[in-house]
């Protein structure tokens, strides 16, 4: 049995090869002399990034330069990617403190649980997305690490003000 | 003709060199033909990814050197540099045979193509051609068929099943297109009555040039030549959405990069050998200046800046045709060569001829008014392709319309019927 094949009836201009040929010319070239590229120079130049863009992560400190972290053991409970480590500790007034708080940059999947379920409003993600390193043990992040950066820290999703405005 | 006979009367400067000068010079040109080349080569490839990228709206390759010139350098150390691989059964002599046979062909062309006028020097006229042979256009047909070698070559000694059908692939297209590539060519020949390059340019100096006399053979000649260097839209050697990268599939390192190497080589020549038939090669057109005697050294470089435009023109066409349009389909291409190109080529070879012997008959002397009745006939002509080409039946069956009964039948047999076979009811 033969094979059937069905062959529209198209118009003649849909069909002439000569004229899409010189249509397509015509269009390459006007995209080859537009001085318009879309191409961000990136070293050079950079976008902005959202108010709400999720990267790496940052420790706020108090006046006197200490975490303000006390850990409660919050995020190392919510973090889905299981990145946080600590190890709380207790000084003579009882105050809590991390003695050992460690980001996984690596494990991390930026969801920003961490910082939304802080009640101290201590770790943050950040604005900051340029964090190669030579080797991978650089990428566990730990305190002192934490508390350095400088970058803008990330403004969370709010239900009131849904487009970030 | 014209031209030799100025040359006779005139001084030292404008006569044949002795034989120990045309060797140096011979030697001379040689080395300076095969830089300008290389660099042309090199540049060229430069030139398709900053083209490519302009028209995809991007910037390109633009940070090695002032707007990216020394990209190529950098490119070719990486070629070498990197580590050579060879398959496991391959035919290893041929293995790396063939990237040298594929390059070598691409350039030795260029040893008959004539790149301006002549030039005096105190040891006498130097022609700049580096062989001015009187067999120069057929030497360029038997060299341009040759390249294939490499092509297939490769494919076959990489013992690889993709290799191979890129090398038959690019056999057959070679094969088919080679025939119609000849015959735009011998109108060409019709006219000059001679096979030497610098006489076919002297023709079209006084008659105009080629591509306005013959434009149908330009047009024949121009697609052929895209399907002789295997560019797109006729890379089907190369498909990599269907053999991974063709040919040269199991080449690495600099054996990879002489196949495009030889590529854009081939482009290069294909430009110089559509500008020489075509488009006058190193005459400058709506002047008599450069033609005649006495050869000045300006004259010598205003010759060799125009033929440089417009080779360099062909070679941008070339990118240009490749950013714009998509690939054949293997039996497009066969159905376009065999049954477009080769029947229109051997009808038109039979129409020049027959105006040629009609005018000489006439008494019409090989001038402007030889060329003007040319002309004529072309526009006719080329106006009936270009017609014909557009109502919708030019390369594949499947793209073509179907005449309005067939269309009725078609139409007829389908309704009340799913193209899917209807699902099995259970129970039934």
């Amino acid at each position: 049995m033969t094979i059937k094949v069905k062959v529209l009836d198209r118009p003649i201009e849909q069909v002439s090869y000569v004229r899409a040929t010189v249509k397509g010319l015509a269009l390459t070239f006007k995209h080859m002399v537009d001085p318009h590229k879309v191409t961000v120079q990136y070293p050079d130049e950079r976008w902005d990034i959202s108010p709400r863009w999720r990267g790496t992560h940052r420790m706020l400190t108090t006046e006197d330069g200490k975490a303000k972290c006390v850990a409660c053991g919050l995020c190392p409970t919510v973090c889905p990617a299981n990145c946080i480590k600590l190890v709380p500790g207790e000084d003579e007034q009882g105050n809590r403190y991390p003695l050992v708080f460690e980001i996984d940059e690596f494990r991390c999947i930026f969801c920003g649980y961490c910082q939304e379920v802080c009640p101290e409003e201590a770790i943050h993600v950040g604005r900051h997305y340029e964090n190669a390193e030579y080797s991978r043990d650089s990428f566990v992040y730990d305190l002192q690490r934490l508390t350095e950066q400088t970058h803008p820290v990330c403004e969370m999703w709010d239900p009131a003000d849904q487009k970030g405005e | 003709m014209m031209t030799a006979m100025l040359f006779a009367q005139v001084a030292n400067s404008q006569t044949d060199p002795s034989t120990g000068v045309f060797i140096i010079a011979t030697v001379v040109k040689m080395v300076v033909i095969f830089t300008i080349y290389m660099v042309g080569v090199a540049y060229s490839t430069f030139a398709e990814r900053r083209v490519s990228a302009w028209i995809q709206d991007r910037h390109g390759p633009n940070r090695v050197g002032p707007q990216g010139l020394l990209q190529v350098a950098a490119d070719g150390i990486k070629n070498i540099m990197k580590e050579e691989t060879y398959p496991g059964y391959a035919s290893q002599a041929l293995f790396i045979l063939a990237p040298g046979l594929a390059f070598i062909p691409a350039f030795i062309t260029w040893a008959v193509i004539p790149f301006g006028s002549p030039l005096p020097t105190p040891w006498g006229r130097i022609d700049l051609v580096v062989a001015d042979l009187p067999v120069g256009f057929l030497f360029t047909l038997a060299i341009s068929s040759v390249g294939v070698y490499g092509i297939v070559l490769a494919g076959w000694a990489s013992n690889n099943k993709y290799a191979l059908l890129g090398g038959l692939r690019a056999s057959a297209q070679m094969i088919s297109y080679e025939i119609a590539m000849g015959m735009s060519t011998v109108c060409v020949l019709l006219l000059s009555g001679n096979v030497s390059l610098n006489q076919v340019i002297a023709q079209q100096s006084q008659m105009g040039w080629n591509a306005l006399l013959l434009s149908v053979a330009a047009f024949i000649f121009l697609i052929s030549a895209f399907a002789e260097t295997n560019r797109v839209p006729f890379d089907l050697p190369e498909a990599e959405s269907e053999l991974i990268a063709g040919y040269h599939t199991e080449y690495s390192a600099m054996k990879f990069s002489m196949f495009p190497i030889s590529e854009y080589a081939n482009m290069i020549t294909a430009s110089a050998m559509m500008a020489t038939l075509f488009f006058g090669g190193w005459d400058i057109p709506f002047t008599q200046w450069d033609n005649t005697g006495p050869f000045t050294v300006l004259k010598s470089l205003a010759t060799f800046a125009m033929f440089s435009s417009k080779v360099l023109f062909f070679v941008f066409f070339y990118i240009w045709i490749r950013w714009t349009l998509p690939r054949f389909r293997y039996d497009q291409l066969m159905s376009l060569g065999w049954k477009i190109l080769l029947p229109i080529s051997l009808g038109y070879v039979v129409v020049v001829a027959s105006t040629v012997l009609a005018l000489d008959y006439a008494g019409v002397t090989r001038g402007p008014m030889f060329g003007a009745v040319l002309f004529g006939i072309n526009i006719v002509l080329m106006g009936l392709l270009l017609f014909v080409a557009d109502r919708g039946r030019l390369v594949s069956p499947a793209y073509s319309r179907l005449d309005k009964r067939n269309v009725d039948k078609l139409r007829a047999a389908s309704v009340g019927r799913s193209t899917l076979p209807r699902p099995v009811e259970k129970g039934a």
